[in-house]
Protein backbone atom coordinates (compact mmCIF):
# COMPACT_ATOMS: atom_id res chain seq x y z
CA UNK A 1 0.00 0.00 0.00
CA UNK A 2 2.95 2.27 0.77
CA UNK A 3 6.26 1.70 -0.94
CA UNK A 4 9.17 4.05 -0.41
CA UNK A 5 12.41 3.49 -2.23
CA UNK A 6 15.68 5.32 -1.84
CA UNK A 7 14.14 8.35 -0.13
CA UNK A 8 16.68 11.11 0.40
CA UNK A 9 15.60 14.32 2.11
CA UNK A 10 17.98 17.13 2.96
CA UNK A 11 17.24 20.41 4.73
CA UNK A 12 19.84 22.66 3.21
CA UNK A 13 22.97 20.54 3.50
CA UNK A 14 21.77 18.54 6.49
CA UNK A 15 20.47 15.12 5.49
CA UNK A 16 17.34 14.10 7.41
CA UNK A 17 16.70 10.88 5.46
CA UNK A 18 19.52 8.96 3.81
CA UNK A 19 17.95 6.56 1.36
CA UNK A 20 15.04 4.99 3.19
CA UNK A 21 13.35 1.82 1.90
CA UNK A 22 10.01 0.95 3.45
CA UNK A 23 6.92 -1.04 2.54
CA UNK A 24 3.63 -1.15 4.36
CA UNK A 25 1.23 -3.89 3.32
CA UNK A 26 -2.45 -3.23 2.86
CA UNK A 27 -4.38 -3.58 6.11
CA UNK A 28 -1.24 -3.60 8.25
CA UNK A 29 0.11 -1.21 10.85
CA UNK A 30 3.72 -0.06 10.92
CA UNK A 31 5.19 1.82 13.87
CA UNK A 32 8.20 4.09 13.42
CA UNK A 33 10.31 4.37 16.53
CA UNK A 34 13.58 6.14 17.11
CA UNK A 35 15.20 8.94 19.06
CA UNK A 36 14.00 12.49 18.67
CA UNK A 37 15.50 14.02 15.52
CA UNK A 38 15.99 10.65 13.86
CA UNK A 39 13.68 11.59 10.97
CA UNK A 40 10.37 9.96 11.89
CA UNK A 41 8.27 13.05 11.18
CA UNK A 42 10.20 13.81 8.03
CA UNK A 43 9.62 10.28 6.77
CA UNK A 44 5.88 10.50 7.41
CA UNK A 45 5.75 13.90 5.75
CA UNK A 46 7.51 12.50 2.71
CA UNK A 47 4.67 10.00 2.34
CA UNK A 48 2.07 12.76 1.91
CA UNK A 49 4.60 15.18 0.41
CA UNK A 50 4.31 17.90 3.01
CA UNK A 51 8.06 17.51 2.53
CA UNK A 52 9.21 16.80 -1.00
CA UNK A 53 12.20 14.45 -1.07
CA UNK A 54 15.19 15.18 -3.30
CA UNK A 55 15.57 11.58 -4.41
CA UNK A 56 13.65 8.34 -4.40
CA UNK A 57 10.22 7.13 -5.26
CA UNK A 58 7.04 7.40 -3.23
CA UNK A 59 4.12 5.11 -3.94
CA UNK A 60 0.88 5.30 -1.98
CA UNK A 61 -2.16 3.35 -3.12
CA UNK A 62 -2.54 3.79 -6.85
CA UNK A 63 -0.29 6.82 -7.19
CA UNK A 64 3.47 7.04 -7.43
CA UNK A 65 5.97 9.82 -8.02
CA UNK A 66 9.65 9.47 -8.70
CA UNK A 67 11.86 12.33 -7.52
CA UNK A 68 15.04 11.35 -9.34
CA UNK A 69 14.06 13.11 -12.56
CA UNK A 70 14.97 16.76 -12.71
CA UNK A 71 11.61 18.40 -13.42
CA UNK A 72 9.82 18.91 -10.14
CA UNK A 73 6.54 16.99 -10.05
CA UNK A 74 3.49 19.12 -10.79
CA UNK A 75 1.28 20.41 -8.01
CA UNK A 76 -1.51 18.32 -9.46
CA UNK A 77 0.56 15.14 -9.18
CA UNK A 78 1.52 16.00 -5.62
CA UNK A 79 -2.11 16.56 -4.67
CA UNK A 80 -3.21 13.30 -6.28
CA UNK A 81 -0.66 11.39 -4.28
CA UNK A 82 -1.48 13.33 -1.12
CA UNK A 83 -5.15 12.37 -1.40
CA UNK A 84 -4.19 8.73 -0.97
CA UNK A 85 -3.46 9.40 2.70
CA UNK A 86 -4.84 11.18 5.72
CA UNK A 87 -2.68 12.58 8.51
CA UNK A 88 -3.02 12.93 12.26
CA UNK A 89 -0.70 15.46 13.90
CA UNK A 90 0.83 15.50 17.35
CA UNK A 91 -0.82 18.87 18.07
CA UNK A 92 -4.20 17.91 16.53
CA UNK A 93 -4.45 20.99 14.29
CA UNK A 94 -8.22 21.04 14.16
CA UNK A 95 -9.58 24.11 12.40
CA UNK A 96 -10.50 26.37 15.33
CA UNK A 97 -13.05 28.41 13.36
CA UNK A 98 -15.14 25.37 12.49
CA UNK A 99 -17.13 23.11 14.77
CA UNK A 100 -16.42 19.41 15.09
CA UNK A 101 -18.61 18.16 12.26
CA UNK A 102 -17.49 20.97 9.95
CA UNK A 103 -13.89 19.99 10.62
CA UNK A 104 -14.57 16.42 9.57
CA UNK A 105 -16.70 17.41 6.58
CA UNK A 106 -14.21 19.98 5.28
CA UNK A 107 -12.36 17.73 2.83
CA UNK A 108 -15.61 16.35 1.44
CA UNK A 109 -17.16 19.78 0.93
CA UNK A 110 -14.13 21.70 -0.28
CA UNK A 111 -12.02 19.11 -2.06
CA UNK A 112 -14.54 16.53 -3.24
CA UNK A 113 -17.50 18.91 -3.81
CA UNK A 114 -20.01 16.92 -1.82
CA UNK A 115 -23.14 18.72 -0.72
CA UNK A 116 -23.02 19.86 2.91
CA UNK A 117 -25.85 17.48 3.88
CA UNK A 118 -24.14 14.40 2.44
CA UNK A 119 -20.80 15.46 3.87
CA UNK A 120 -22.16 16.03 7.36
CA UNK A 121 -24.09 12.75 7.34
CA UNK A 122 -20.92 10.86 6.41
CA UNK A 123 -18.95 12.86 8.99
CA UNK A 124 -21.42 11.97 11.73
CA UNK A 125 -20.91 8.28 10.95
CA UNK A 126 -17.17 8.76 11.35
CA UNK A 127 -17.66 10.73 14.56
CA UNK A 128 -19.72 7.83 15.93
CA UNK A 129 -16.82 5.54 15.16
CA UNK A 130 -14.44 7.64 17.24
CA UNK A 131 -17.04 8.21 19.97
CA UNK A 132 -17.43 11.92 19.30
CA UNK A 133 -20.87 12.18 17.67
CA UNK A 134 -22.31 13.79 20.81
CA UNK A 135 -19.91 16.73 20.38
CA UNK A 136 -20.66 17.30 16.69
CA UNK A 137 -21.66 20.97 17.17
CA UNK A 138 -18.95 21.80 19.70
CA UNK A 139 -16.00 24.12 19.01
CA UNK A 140 -12.60 22.41 19.11
CA UNK A 141 -11.42 24.82 21.82
CA UNK A 142 -14.01 23.35 24.19
CA UNK A 143 -12.76 19.76 23.84
CA UNK A 144 -10.10 17.88 25.79
CA UNK A 145 -6.91 16.94 23.96
CA UNK A 146 -8.01 13.33 23.63
CA UNK A 147 -11.34 14.41 22.16
CA UNK A 148 -9.62 16.77 19.74
CA UNK A 149 -7.34 14.00 18.58
CA UNK A 150 -10.27 11.66 18.02
CA UNK A 151 -11.96 14.31 15.92
CA UNK A 152 -8.70 14.78 14.03
CA UNK A 153 -8.64 11.06 13.29
CA UNK A 154 -12.18 11.27 11.91
CA UNK A 155 -11.17 14.27 9.80
CA UNK A 156 -8.17 12.40 8.42
CA UNK A 157 -10.40 9.48 7.43
CA UNK A 158 -13.26 11.51 5.97
CA UNK A 159 -12.19 11.38 2.33
CA UNK A 160 -11.59 7.61 2.62
CA UNK A 161 -7.80 7.64 2.17
CA UNK A 162 -5.95 4.40 1.53
CA UNK A 163 -3.54 5.06 4.39
CA UNK A 164 -3.63 6.82 7.76
CA UNK A 165 -0.41 8.56 8.80
CA UNK A 166 -0.02 9.44 12.48
CA UNK A 167 2.80 11.59 13.83
CA UNK A 168 3.06 10.86 17.56
CA UNK A 169 -0.71 10.96 17.98
CA UNK A 170 -0.58 10.51 21.77
CA UNK A 171 2.56 12.46 22.70
CA UNK A 172 0.71 15.65 23.61
CA UNK A 173 -1.75 13.83 25.86
CA UNK A 174 -1.94 12.78 29.50
CA UNK A 175 -1.99 8.98 29.95
CA UNK A 176 -5.78 8.66 30.39
CA UNK A 177 -6.46 10.83 27.38
CA UNK A 178 -3.83 8.96 25.38
CA UNK A 179 -5.63 5.73 26.25
CA UNK A 180 -8.85 6.81 24.53
CA UNK A 181 -6.89 7.69 21.39
CA UNK A 182 -5.02 4.38 21.48
CA UNK A 183 -8.39 2.64 21.77
CA UNK A 184 -9.68 4.33 18.65
CA UNK A 185 -6.52 3.51 16.70
CA UNK A 186 -6.64 -0.08 17.88
CA UNK A 187 -10.21 -0.41 16.64
CA UNK A 188 -9.27 1.08 13.27
CA UNK A 189 -6.36 -1.36 13.01
CA UNK A 190 -8.67 -4.26 13.77
CA UNK A 191 -10.94 -3.10 10.94
CA UNK A 192 -8.01 -3.28 8.55
CA UNK A 193 -7.01 0.36 8.24
CA UNK A 194 -3.52 0.64 6.81
CA UNK A 195 -1.46 2.83 9.14
CA UNK A 196 2.01 4.24 9.41
CA UNK A 197 2.69 5.95 12.71
CA UNK A 198 5.58 7.53 14.52
CA UNK A 199 5.29 6.96 18.23
CA UNK A 200 7.07 6.79 21.57
CA UNK A 201 4.03 5.12 23.05
CA UNK A 202 4.87 1.49 23.74
CA UNK A 203 1.23 0.59 24.21
CA UNK A 204 0.58 1.85 20.74
CA UNK A 205 3.62 0.34 19.06
CA UNK A 206 3.64 -2.98 20.87
CA UNK A 207 -0.05 -3.77 20.81
CA UNK A 208 -1.17 -2.47 17.42
CA UNK A 209 1.78 -2.61 15.08
CA UNK A 210 2.46 -5.59 12.89
CA UNK A 211 5.77 -4.16 11.83
CA UNK A 212 8.10 -1.95 13.87
CA UNK A 213 10.81 0.09 12.21
CA UNK A 214 13.69 1.58 14.18
CA UNK A 215 14.99 4.78 12.63
CA UNK A 216 18.19 6.53 13.64
CA UNK A 217 20.03 9.38 11.96
CA UNK A 218 17.79 9.23 8.92
CA UNK A 219 18.42 5.55 8.33
CA UNK A 220 16.48 2.41 9.11
CA UNK A 221 18.66 0.41 11.52
CA UNK A 222 16.33 -2.50 12.04
CA UNK A 223 12.81 -3.56 11.32
CA UNK A 224 10.66 -6.57 12.09
CA UNK A 225 7.65 -7.73 14.01
CA UNK A 226 6.80 -5.90 17.22
CA UNK A 227 7.70 -9.09 19.09
CA UNK A 228 11.12 -9.20 17.47
CA UNK A 229 12.01 -5.53 17.92
CA UNK A 230 10.81 -5.27 21.49
CA UNK A 231 12.05 -8.57 22.85
CA UNK A 232 15.13 -9.57 20.86
CA UNK A 233 16.46 -6.64 18.83
CA UNK A 234 19.68 -7.47 17.01
CA UNK A 235 21.19 -4.05 16.50
CA UNK A 236 22.89 -2.68 19.65
CA UNK A 237 21.38 0.79 19.03
CA UNK A 238 17.92 -0.73 18.86
CA UNK A 239 18.57 -2.63 22.07
CA UNK A 240 19.66 0.55 23.81
CA UNK A 241 16.69 2.53 22.51
CA UNK A 242 14.11 -0.12 23.33
CA UNK A 243 15.42 -0.39 26.89
CA UNK A 244 15.03 3.38 27.38
CA UNK A 245 11.48 3.11 26.08
CA UNK A 246 10.69 0.34 28.55
CA UNK A 247 12.02 2.31 31.46
CA UNK A 248 9.60 5.10 30.74
CA UNK A 249 6.60 2.79 30.82
CA UNK A 250 5.70 1.45 34.23
CA UNK A 251 2.81 -0.80 33.37
CA UNK A 252 3.65 -4.29 32.15
CA UNK A 253 2.91 -4.86 28.54
CA UNK A 254 2.42 -8.14 26.87
CA UNK A 255 2.74 -8.98 23.25
CA UNK B 1 -33.75 81.22 20.18
CA UNK B 2 -30.29 82.42 21.27
CA UNK B 3 -27.98 83.46 18.48
CA UNK B 4 -25.52 80.57 18.97
CA UNK B 5 -28.29 78.01 18.82
CA UNK B 6 -29.87 79.35 15.66
CA UNK B 7 -26.40 79.47 14.12
CA UNK B 8 -25.92 75.82 14.98
CA UNK B 9 -29.31 74.84 13.62
CA UNK B 10 -28.74 76.78 10.40
CA UNK B 11 -25.38 75.19 9.76
CA UNK B 12 -26.42 71.70 10.85
CA UNK B 13 -28.01 70.72 7.54
CA UNK B 14 -25.17 71.91 5.30
CA UNK B 15 -22.68 70.07 7.52
CA UNK B 16 -24.74 66.89 7.60
CA UNK B 17 -25.24 67.12 3.85
CA UNK B 18 -21.48 67.42 3.33
CA UNK B 19 -21.03 64.39 5.57
CA UNK B 20 -23.55 62.21 3.79
CA UNK B 21 -22.64 63.24 0.26
CA UNK B 22 -18.85 63.54 0.54
CA UNK B 23 -17.32 62.34 3.84
CA UNK B 24 -19.16 59.02 4.07
CA UNK B 25 -18.71 57.98 0.39
CA UNK B 26 -15.06 59.06 0.48
CA UNK B 27 -14.52 57.00 3.63
CA UNK B 28 -16.36 53.91 2.44
CA UNK B 29 -14.92 53.87 -1.08
CA UNK B 30 -11.34 54.50 -0.06
CA UNK B 31 -11.57 51.96 2.76
CA UNK B 32 -12.97 49.30 0.44
CA UNK B 33 -10.33 50.08 -2.19
CA UNK B 34 -7.63 50.25 0.48
CA UNK B 35 -8.61 46.85 1.85
CA UNK B 36 -8.39 45.24 -1.59
CA UNK B 37 -5.07 46.92 -2.24
CA UNK B 38 -3.83 46.02 1.24
CA UNK B 39 -4.80 42.39 0.73
CA UNK B 40 -3.01 42.25 -2.61
CA UNK B 41 0.10 43.88 -1.13
CA UNK B 42 0.05 41.52 1.85
CA UNK B 43 -0.12 38.51 -0.49
CA UNK B 44 2.67 39.94 -2.62
CA UNK B 45 4.88 40.43 0.41
CA UNK B 46 4.17 37.00 1.86
CA UNK B 47 4.06 34.84 -1.23
CA UNK B 48 5.18 36.89 -4.23
CA UNK B 49 8.39 36.55 -6.23
CA UNK B 50 11.20 38.67 -4.86
CA UNK B 51 10.90 41.64 -7.29
CA UNK B 52 7.24 41.97 -6.32
CA UNK B 53 8.15 41.73 -2.64
CA UNK B 54 10.56 44.63 -3.15
CA UNK B 55 7.99 46.78 -4.92
CA UNK B 56 5.45 46.08 -2.17
CA UNK B 57 7.96 46.89 0.57
CA UNK B 58 8.92 50.13 -1.13
CA UNK B 59 5.29 51.18 -1.43
CA UNK B 60 4.56 50.52 2.24
CA UNK B 61 7.78 52.22 3.33
CA UNK B 62 7.06 55.30 1.23
CA UNK B 63 3.44 55.76 2.26
CA UNK B 64 4.07 55.15 5.94
CA UNK B 65 7.06 57.45 6.00
CA UNK B 66 5.41 60.53 4.47
CA UNK B 67 2.55 62.72 5.73
CA UNK B 68 -0.87 61.97 4.32
CA UNK B 69 -1.43 65.66 3.60
CA UNK B 70 1.74 65.79 1.50
CA UNK B 71 0.64 62.66 -0.40
CA UNK B 72 -2.70 64.29 -1.15
CA UNK B 73 -0.98 67.50 -2.35
CA UNK B 74 1.34 65.55 -4.64
CA UNK B 75 -1.64 63.84 -6.24
CA UNK B 76 -3.93 66.85 -6.61
CA UNK B 77 -1.56 69.81 -6.99
CA UNK B 78 1.59 68.02 -8.13
CA UNK B 79 0.48 65.57 -10.79
CA UNK B 80 -0.92 68.28 -13.14
CA UNK B 81 2.71 69.40 -13.65
CA UNK B 82 3.41 66.09 -15.35
CA UNK B 83 0.16 66.19 -17.30
CA UNK B 84 -2.13 64.23 -14.97
CA UNK B 85 -5.06 66.39 -13.96
CA UNK B 86 -7.57 64.95 -11.50
CA UNK B 87 -10.73 66.37 -10.02
CA UNK B 88 -10.61 66.94 -6.29
CA UNK B 89 -12.79 64.00 -5.27
CA UNK B 90 -11.02 61.34 -7.37
CA UNK B 91 -7.66 62.74 -6.28
CA UNK B 92 -8.67 62.45 -2.63
CA UNK B 93 -10.07 58.97 -3.24
CA UNK B 94 -6.81 57.82 -4.79
CA UNK B 95 -4.75 59.38 -2.02
CA UNK B 96 -6.77 57.83 0.80
CA UNK B 97 -6.93 54.45 -0.95
CA UNK B 98 -3.14 54.35 -1.33
CA UNK B 99 -2.72 55.38 2.28
CA UNK B 100 -5.21 52.86 3.67
CA UNK B 101 -3.70 50.16 1.44
CA UNK B 102 -0.25 50.59 2.95
CA UNK B 103 -1.40 50.47 6.57
CA UNK B 104 -3.90 47.66 6.17
CA UNK B 105 -1.42 45.55 4.20
CA UNK B 106 0.71 45.39 7.34
CA UNK B 107 -2.24 44.34 9.47
CA UNK B 108 -3.38 41.73 6.97
CA UNK B 109 0.12 40.40 6.46
CA UNK B 110 0.67 40.00 10.20
CA UNK B 111 -2.71 38.31 10.61
CA UNK B 112 -2.06 35.81 7.81
CA UNK B 113 1.46 35.13 9.05
CA UNK B 114 0.27 34.50 12.58
CA UNK B 115 -1.94 31.56 11.61
CA UNK B 116 0.19 28.58 12.67
CA UNK B 117 2.01 26.65 9.95
CA UNK B 118 0.31 23.51 11.20
CA UNK B 119 -3.01 24.87 9.93
CA UNK B 120 -1.64 25.03 6.38
CA UNK B 121 -0.35 21.50 6.79
CA UNK B 122 -3.67 20.23 8.13
CA UNK B 123 -5.43 21.83 5.15
CA UNK B 124 -2.95 20.33 2.67
CA UNK B 125 -3.15 16.95 4.38
CA UNK B 126 -6.87 16.70 3.64
CA UNK B 127 -6.18 17.45 -0.02
CA UNK B 128 -6.69 21.19 -0.32
CA UNK B 129 -4.86 23.30 -2.85
CA UNK B 130 -3.08 26.50 -1.82
CA UNK B 131 -6.10 28.58 -2.82
CA UNK B 132 -8.54 26.36 -0.96
CA UNK B 133 -6.36 26.36 2.15
CA UNK B 134 -6.10 30.15 1.99
CA UNK B 135 -9.80 30.69 1.49
CA UNK B 136 -11.22 28.05 3.80
CA UNK B 137 -8.64 27.70 6.57
CA UNK B 138 -6.22 30.60 6.77
CA UNK B 139 -8.27 33.68 5.91
CA UNK B 140 -11.17 32.94 8.25
CA UNK B 141 -8.69 32.73 11.13
CA UNK B 142 -6.69 35.73 9.96
CA UNK B 143 -9.90 37.75 9.69
CA UNK B 144 -10.66 37.22 13.35
CA UNK B 145 -7.23 38.64 14.20
CA UNK B 146 -7.36 41.50 11.69
CA UNK B 147 -10.82 42.91 12.37
CA UNK B 148 -10.01 44.92 15.53
CA UNK B 149 -6.96 46.74 14.11
CA UNK B 150 -8.70 47.21 10.75
CA UNK B 151 -11.70 48.82 12.36
CA UNK B 152 -9.37 51.19 14.16
CA UNK B 153 -7.92 52.20 10.78
CA UNK B 154 -11.45 52.72 9.58
CA UNK B 155 -12.31 55.09 12.42
CA UNK B 156 -9.07 57.02 11.84
CA UNK B 157 -9.94 57.27 8.17
CA UNK B 158 -13.31 58.93 8.86
CA UNK B 159 -11.46 61.68 10.70
CA UNK B 160 -8.57 61.84 8.24
CA UNK B 161 -10.96 62.59 5.37
CA UNK B 162 -11.12 66.12 6.81
CA UNK B 163 -7.75 66.62 5.11
CA UNK B 164 -9.61 66.48 1.79
CA UNK B 165 -10.81 70.01 2.61
CA UNK B 166 -7.35 71.15 1.57
CA UNK B 167 -8.02 69.65 -1.86
CA UNK B 168 -11.28 71.65 -2.18
CA UNK B 169 -13.47 68.59 -1.67
CA UNK B 170 -16.66 70.00 -0.10
CA UNK B 171 -16.77 67.50 2.77
CA UNK B 172 -17.73 68.31 6.38
CA UNK B 173 -14.67 70.29 7.36
CA UNK B 174 -14.60 72.29 4.14
CA UNK B 175 -18.28 73.14 4.62
CA UNK B 176 -17.48 74.27 8.16
CA UNK B 177 -14.66 76.51 6.97
CA UNK B 178 -16.90 78.03 4.35
CA UNK B 179 -19.66 78.84 6.88
CA UNK B 180 -17.16 80.08 9.46
CA UNK B 181 -15.66 82.49 6.99
CA UNK B 182 -18.98 84.30 6.56
CA UNK B 183 -20.44 84.04 10.07
CA UNK B 184 -17.27 84.87 12.02
CA UNK B 185 -18.26 82.33 14.69
CA UNK B 186 -15.46 79.79 14.47
CA UNK B 187 -15.82 78.53 18.04
CA UNK B 188 -19.44 77.52 17.64
CA UNK B 189 -19.00 76.18 14.13
CA UNK B 190 -15.91 74.09 14.68
CA UNK B 191 -17.38 72.73 17.91
CA UNK B 192 -20.46 71.68 16.01
CA UNK B 193 -18.24 70.17 13.34
CA UNK B 194 -16.44 68.13 15.99
CA UNK B 195 -19.81 66.84 17.21
CA UNK B 196 -20.80 65.85 13.71
CA UNK B 197 -17.58 63.87 13.26
CA UNK B 198 -18.23 62.33 16.66
CA UNK B 199 -21.67 61.29 15.47
CA UNK B 200 -20.36 59.64 12.29
CA UNK B 201 -17.48 57.87 14.00
CA UNK B 202 -19.72 56.63 16.83
CA UNK B 203 -22.28 55.21 14.43
CA UNK B 204 -19.52 53.47 12.52
CA UNK B 205 -17.73 52.17 15.61
CA UNK B 206 -20.90 50.59 16.90
CA UNK B 207 -20.91 48.70 13.62
CA UNK B 208 -17.31 47.79 14.43
CA UNK B 209 -18.30 46.32 17.80
CA UNK B 210 -20.90 44.13 16.14
CA UNK B 211 -18.39 43.01 13.51
CA UNK B 212 -15.83 42.08 16.16
CA UNK B 213 -18.40 40.11 18.09
CA UNK B 214 -19.29 38.20 14.96
CA UNK B 215 -15.71 37.27 14.14
CA UNK B 216 -14.63 36.78 17.73
CA UNK B 217 -17.20 34.03 18.31
CA UNK B 218 -14.92 31.00 18.53
CA UNK B 219 -11.56 32.62 18.94
CA UNK B 220 -11.39 32.34 22.73
CA UNK B 221 -8.45 29.96 23.11
CA UNK B 222 -7.16 29.88 19.54
CA UNK B 223 -4.17 28.19 21.16
CA UNK B 224 -5.81 24.85 20.51
CA UNK B 225 -4.25 25.15 17.07
CA UNK B 226 -0.76 25.96 18.27
N1 LIG C 1 11.66 22.12 8.24
C1 LIG C 1 12.89 21.74 8.63
N2 LIG C 1 13.95 22.53 8.37
C2 LIG C 1 15.19 22.18 8.75
N3 LIG C 1 15.49 21.03 9.37
C3 LIG C 1 14.49 20.20 9.67
C4 LIG C 1 13.14 20.52 9.32
N4 LIG C 1 12.35 19.49 9.73
C5 LIG C 1 13.17 18.59 10.31
N5 LIG C 1 14.44 19.01 10.29
C6 LIG C 1 15.61 18.26 10.79
O1 LIG C 1 15.56 16.95 10.30
C7 LIG C 1 15.93 16.01 11.30
C8 LIG C 1 14.81 15.01 11.51
O2 LIG C 1 13.73 15.67 12.14
P1 LIG C 1 12.34 14.97 12.43
O3 LIG C 1 11.90 14.25 11.21
O4 LIG C 1 11.42 16.01 12.97
O5 LIG C 1 12.72 13.92 13.57
P2 LIG C 1 11.76 13.16 14.57
O6 LIG C 1 10.36 13.31 14.12
O7 LIG C 1 12.25 11.74 14.52
O8 LIG C 1 12.01 13.76 15.92
C9 LIG C 1 16.27 16.80 12.54
O9 LIG C 1 17.66 16.98 12.56
C10 LIG C 1 15.58 18.12 12.32
O10 LIG C 1 16.28 19.16 12.94
MG1 LIG D 1 8.73 14.21 15.12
Amino acid sequence: MIRLSGIVKRFGDAPALKGVELSVAEGSVTALIGPSGSGKSTLLRCVNLLEVPQQGRVQVGDEAISFDDTPRPSREAIRRLRRQSGMVFQSFQLFPHQNVVQNVAESLVTVLDWTREEAEAHSLDLLKKVGMAHKAREWPANLSGGQQQRVAIARALAASPKVLLCDEPTSALDPELAAEVVDVLRRLAAEGTTMLMATHDLRLAATIAHQVVFLEDGEIRESGSAQHIFTQPKHPRTQAFVSTLRETVLEDWSI
Amino acid sequence: MPHWLSLMVDSFWPLLYAGVVFTVPLTLLSFAGGLLLGFAVALARLFGPSPLVKVARFYVWFIRGTPLLVQLFVIFYGLPNIGIVLDAFPAALIGFTLNVGAYTSEVIRAAIASVPRGQWEAAYSIGMSWTQAMRRTILPQATGLAVPPLSNSFISLIKDTSLAAALTVPEIFQAAQRIASVTYEPFILYSETALIYLFFSSVLSSAQTRLEARFGRHSSPLGAAG
